[in-house]
Order: C-alpha cells, then structure tokens, then sequence
C-alpha cells in the first residue's frame, strides 16, 4: 500500500481530473459572485478596503471564520492530530480561545477608533509617520509568515492532488493559484474578497460537518471506539497518540517549546493583521462584536470536527501511510475523505482545501496592500496629502499584484513545511509585533511613541532574529529513513536558539519594550487625543455619525 | 485633519471634558471590571491547561470514560468555557455597556449639531 502511493505519487483513486474540474467549478463561481458584488462598487479607498463598513456581523462573523481557518486549520491541524494525536489538539484549543483576546480586548475599541488599518490606531494620538511606519513593516512581515504557510500548503496539495510529482508542474499550478488570488482582490476589492471568505466558509464547515458525523458513524456515533482504533492503527506507539507529550514531551527544552507555542497561538490571533482589518468592514462597535460571536461558535465547531477527522484519519488511513503520502501531515484529511467517500468526496474536499488557501490568501493580500498604500505611501511617502483620492487605491492595487507575485514564488520555495507549524510562526510574530502595542494604545493612557516603536521593532526584530536561529532553519538532526533535516536548510547548522517557536521570549520582551520605552522617553502624548481617543473607542462617537449619509 | 480621523467636524469638541464626566467615568469602570479580570481568569485557565498538558502528563491520561481521558476532557471544557464567557459577554454588554454608550453618544453628537 505504502509502496504503490509513493510509486503513483499522487493518493491512490485519486483522479487530478475530476479534482481540477470541481476546483475550476469554484473559482467560475466565485469569480462570477466577486463580479456581480463589484458592480456597486465605487474606486474609493473606504469601498476597496473595507467594502464601505457596509456587511452586518452575522455575515462579517462568517467571513471571519472563513479567513481564519487556514489550510492550516483544517490540514495542519487534522495531520498533527492523526500523527501525533493529543499534542496537535492544542493548536485547536490555543486557535479558539485567542478569540476571546479578540473579543473582550480588542474587536470593539478598535473598530471604533480606525479606519482601515492598524496604523490608523496607533496614528490616532501619537506621531503619525514613525508609527505607521511601524505598524505596515510589522503588518507585512506577519503576512509574509502567513501567506508563506498557505502557500506552502497548496504546493503540498497540488503534490497529493493532480498528481503532479516535478517540481515544475507543481510550481505552475501555484502559479495559476496565486493568479486567481490576485483577480479575486483586483477586480472585487474587499467586498469581492469577502463573499469569496464567506462562500468558502461554508463549504469547509460543511465539508468537515459531513466528514465528521460520516466518521463517528461508522464507529456508531461512539467516539472512543475512533480512539481505540486510532490506538490500534497507532501500533507501538499508537497508546501514545491519547496522551500529552507524544510530540513535545521528550525532554525539557520541547516541553518548553510547547508552552511557548501555547503563548504565540493564544495572543497572536488579536494581533493578526487581516483578522484585525475585517473589524472594519462592519459599520459599528455592535456589529463588530457580533461577527466575534459568530466567528467564535463557527470555528469552535469546526475544531471540534477536526478533532475528529484527525483520529478518525489516524483510524482509518493509519499513520504510516499518511507519512509515506505526498505532502505527509497535511494529506491526512484527504486521505480520510477519499477512504470515506472515495474519488468524489477526495475531489469535493480537495477542491475545499484549494478554495481556503486563495480565500485566505486574498485576505491576506488585501490587508498587506492596504497597509502599504495607506499607511507607507499616502501617509509616509505624500504625507497625508494626495491631491487624487484614486491615487491610494491605484498604489493598493499595484501592491496587491506584487504580493501576489512574491507569494508564489514563496510558496513555490516552502513547499512542503508542515503548515499549521508556519501558521504558528506567523502567530508569535504577531503576538509580539503587534498586540502589545494594539493593548497599549487602546488602554494606556501614558502610551507614546517611543513605547510603540520599540515595542514593534523590538519585538519584530526579536522574533524573526529567534526564528532564522533556531532549528526550525538550519540545524535539526537528518532523519535517516528520508535522508533529510527537518529543518528548512540542509546540510548547514547555525542555530543556537533552542526552541522552534520564539513566543516565550518574544512575547514578554515586547510589552516589556513598550512600557520601558514609554517610561524613559520624555515624549508626552498629545492630552487631548488621548482623551478624544479614550470617549471615541468607547462610545463609537463619529463612526456612527459617518455611515448614516 | 489627518486620515485617521474618521469625521472630520469632530475636532472642535472638549473631549477632557467628556472624558471626565460621571456617565463616562462609569462606563469604562464598568467596561474594565470586567474584561481585566475575566481575560485574568481565562488567560490563567488556558496557561493551567497547556502547563498540565506539558509537566503532568500521567495525570492527564487517567482515563476517564472509555478511551477518553483527562487530557481530552479538559480540552474540551476549554471549548466549553469559550463558549461561556462568549456568552456572558453579549449578555453584560447588551445589557450595562451598549444603553450607557449609546446615551453619551447621543449627548455628545446631539450638542455637535
């Protein structure tokens, strides 16, 4: 079995035409919605980026989800489930409860005191350029990280899924990928973009639903009895997949490398760029809360299901074979959907999968190009005065076709990471960048410039510092059955930063930074928008004004 | 007026002197008694959890219905708790936050116009 899979290198009965059929079938669809959405659409910067504060929190709440549960979520996390059991369940608990960061802290106050991106937060009452700056550097190197995971992920995909082994196919079809991605954003803005999230969140809540109650019935809806067999599938070390501690419980420094994971995946969610932009596409503080609410039941479930689908695919399909797949942990999920419902249900998830990674993908683009053209060219380069209004959105279109473009050849370089592992990446930077300063500004009073710039530099420079030399980049022992390092580079070792994951150090560092920045400087917020930022952040005064003309 | 101001007429107003009045005061006080000590409690329940998880592995594989041990169980009240506060929060914001922030908005546009 092991054997004809690598042999065929796709996943036996797959069928790459079927796949690409059901797959083009969504992107022709999605393609006609983002039209059809884009015909009311003004060239105005408020309608490309936040679709003019006009969805309600119910739909915003959905397409939240939809940017949220990554390939990552659904491939990553069923794969560290299936392989390692128990320690890839704690990527679903830090995934969800991180929401709550978001709703009690974050969501309103700052929906009521931006526009359109973090910067205009942080721009509020304190140095407009640096500070933007700031903010846009930290926004694209998150979204760099992030779209590095997705990307990566579909290169797997394509491996497991069309059946295409060269690394020449495989890099096309990224391509094609990455340029459906950048039609989506062009010609639909963020209103486009939107529909597209919430199309897609739909399908893989109901992909992975379908999967799920598939699963648990034929185990007679009993859920221990899909651990027992998980447990038997597991052979030797199949006892071990229940308990804590099969991936990170081996010696003192994994163990700390999981607490450190835990911190990233709980802080980071808050400090995501594109989740955070989507806070502006509803019209009030209200609205914003709500989509919170509906983005915290939908990706709850959701990560329920994939707890299931994980053992159920450690069950089922059994781990070694989903090592020996192309794309190893991340082909668990489609693995389990074809054992399931053969060629077709593989084909129907499959297509899911494709629909995820360019539905986050587009989000992820959009926010870093509004970041650029608002933050760094309208407000740092013209300072704040284009004579055009269509000139920002110009710049933002430009940018998103460049971001497109390095996404794809990213992804075409990561391919084949374990992707839930990238996603956590792009998390402790943005719990270090960003959410320290997000949490100042909004409740700190005495939070100036200074705090804000070390606090983002600091803990930007910090994290990706800890990154490059840590074993995630060079250094991780060969494996001896594949002959490689798990590492990114191969044959180099110039690590000496223990830990895969920098959260631990980063994260405290960075409010650190920001409050001795803020403590030594002799820089003095300006006491009138402080206090014009403390009434509008909690009332929603003149946000509430402005979308009633 | 710069970019970040989402209106523009607003500049003109003593917000010092919005800032300090009672029903404003309350409003944050009240805002804060809660959302510190609630992010205190599930902050505190999560790093429980995941230090759990890490350094008393044997206590969560006691297996506790079936094949379903601690471990799982714990997890998934995560899930649960969630959920709660999830809850609790609409229903603490609908009913003391969202009158309060609506009449001060309501004072502070109506004087505007």
């Amino acid at each position: 079995m092991i054997t004809t899979v690598l042999a065929q290198g796709g996943v036996e009965g797959s069928d790459p035409i079927l796949n690409i059929t059901i797959f083009g079938l969504f992107v022709v669809i999605t393609l006609g919605i983002v039209i059809y959405v884009s015909r009311r659409a003004t060239s105005s910067a408020s309608d490309f980026y936040t679709a003019g504060g006009g969805f309600s929190g119910p739909q915003n709440g959905v397409a939240i989800s939809g940017d949220y549960l990554s390939a990552a979520s659904f491939l990553g996390i069923a794969g560290a489930i299936a392989l390692n059991g128990y320690d890839g369940f704690l990527y679903s608990i830090g995934f969800l409860v991180a929401w709550l960061v978001a709703l009690l802290l974050v969501a309103e106050l700052l929906r009521n005191t931006g526009k359109y991106t973090m910067g205009d937060v942080l721009a509020f009452r304190m140095r407009h350029r640096p500070v933007r700056a700031a903010a846009a550097t930290s926004t694209l190197a998150v979204s760099f990280f992030y779209l590095l995971a997705q990307m990566a992920g579909a290169g797997g995909l394509v491996a497991l899924l069309l059946n295409i082994t060269d690394g020449f196919g495989q890099s096309v079809v990224i391509a094609i990928v990455g340029a459906v991605m950048i039609a989506y954003v062009l010609i639909g803005g963020m209103r486009g973009t939107t529909w597209v999230q919430i199309i897609k969140a739909v399908l893989l809540i109901a992909g992975a639903g379908v999967m799920t109650i598939w699963v648990l019935a034929l185990y007679g809806f009993n859920f221990s009895a899909v651990l027992a067999d998980a447990v038997r599938a597991g052979g030797e070390t199949g006892e071990a997949l229940l308990n804590p501690g099969k991936q990170y419980g081996a010696t003192a420094i994994t163990q700390l490398d999981f607490l450190s994971l835990g911190l990233a995946l709980v802080l980071g969610t808050a400090g995501l760029p594109h989740i955070l932009m989507r806070f502006y596409t509803v019209p009030t503080a209200k609205e914003a809360r709500r989509s919170v609410v509906w983005a915290i039941w939908l990706i709850g479930l959701f990560y329920v299901f994939t707890l299931v689908l994980g053992y159920g695919a450690g069950a089922m399909v059994g781990p070694d074979e989903i090592r020996a797949a192309p794309g190893g942990a991340n082909s668990a999920a489609p693995l389990l959907a074809y054992e399931l419902g053969g060629t077709v249900l593989l084909g129907i998830i499959a297509a899911v999968a494709f629909a995820t990674i360019l539905a986050v993908v587009a989000g992820l683009t959009i926010t870093a190009s509004a970041s650029f053209a608002h933050d760094i060219y309208a407000n740092v380069i013209k300072k704040g005065e284009l004579t055009d209004p269509d000139e920002e959105v110009k710049i933002a279109r430009i940018t998103a076709i460049v971001i497109g473009v390095v996404a794809i050849a990213g992804g075409i370089l990561a391919n084949g990471q374990n992707i839930a592992f990238l996603v956590a990446l792009a998390f402790a930077v943005a719990a270090s960048a960003n959410l320290p300063t997000i949490l100042y500004s909004l409740f700190w009073k005495r939070f100036n410039t200074t705090g804000a710039l070390w606090s983002i530099y600091g803990g930007l420079g910090t994290t990706v510092l800890l990154i490059v030399f840590s074993p995630v980049v060079s250094g991780k022992p060969v494996n001896p059955a594949t002959g490689k390092s798990a590492s990114m580079l191969q044959g180099v070792d110039f690590s000496w930063f223990p830990l895969d994951n920098p959260g631990i150090v980063s994260i405290p560092l960075s409010f650190l930074l920001g409050y001795i920045g803020t403590v030594l400087s002799k820089d003095v917020p300006n006491a009138d928008k402080v206090a014009e930022m403390s009434v509008r952040s909690l009332t929603g005064v003149g946000v509430e004004k402005s979308v009633a003309h | 007026m710069s970019t970040t101001d989402p209106s523009p007429a607003a500049g003109t107003r003593d917000w010092q002197a919005i800032e300090v009045e009672p029903d404003f005061q309350e409003l944050r006080r009240r805002l804060r008694s809660f959302v510190f000590p609630v992010t205190g409690l599930f902050l505190g329940w999560y790093v429980l959890y995941v230090l759990l998880a890490t350094y008393a592995a044997p206590f969560m594989s006691i297996k506790v219905l079936g094949n379903i041990n601690l471990g799982l169980l714990l997890g998934l009240l995560q899930f649960v708790s969630t959920f709660a506060i999830t809850a609790w929060y609409v229903k603490f914001a609908d009913r003391r936050l969202d009158p309060l922030s609506s009449k001060i908005r309501q004072e502070i546009q109506g004087v505007d116009k």
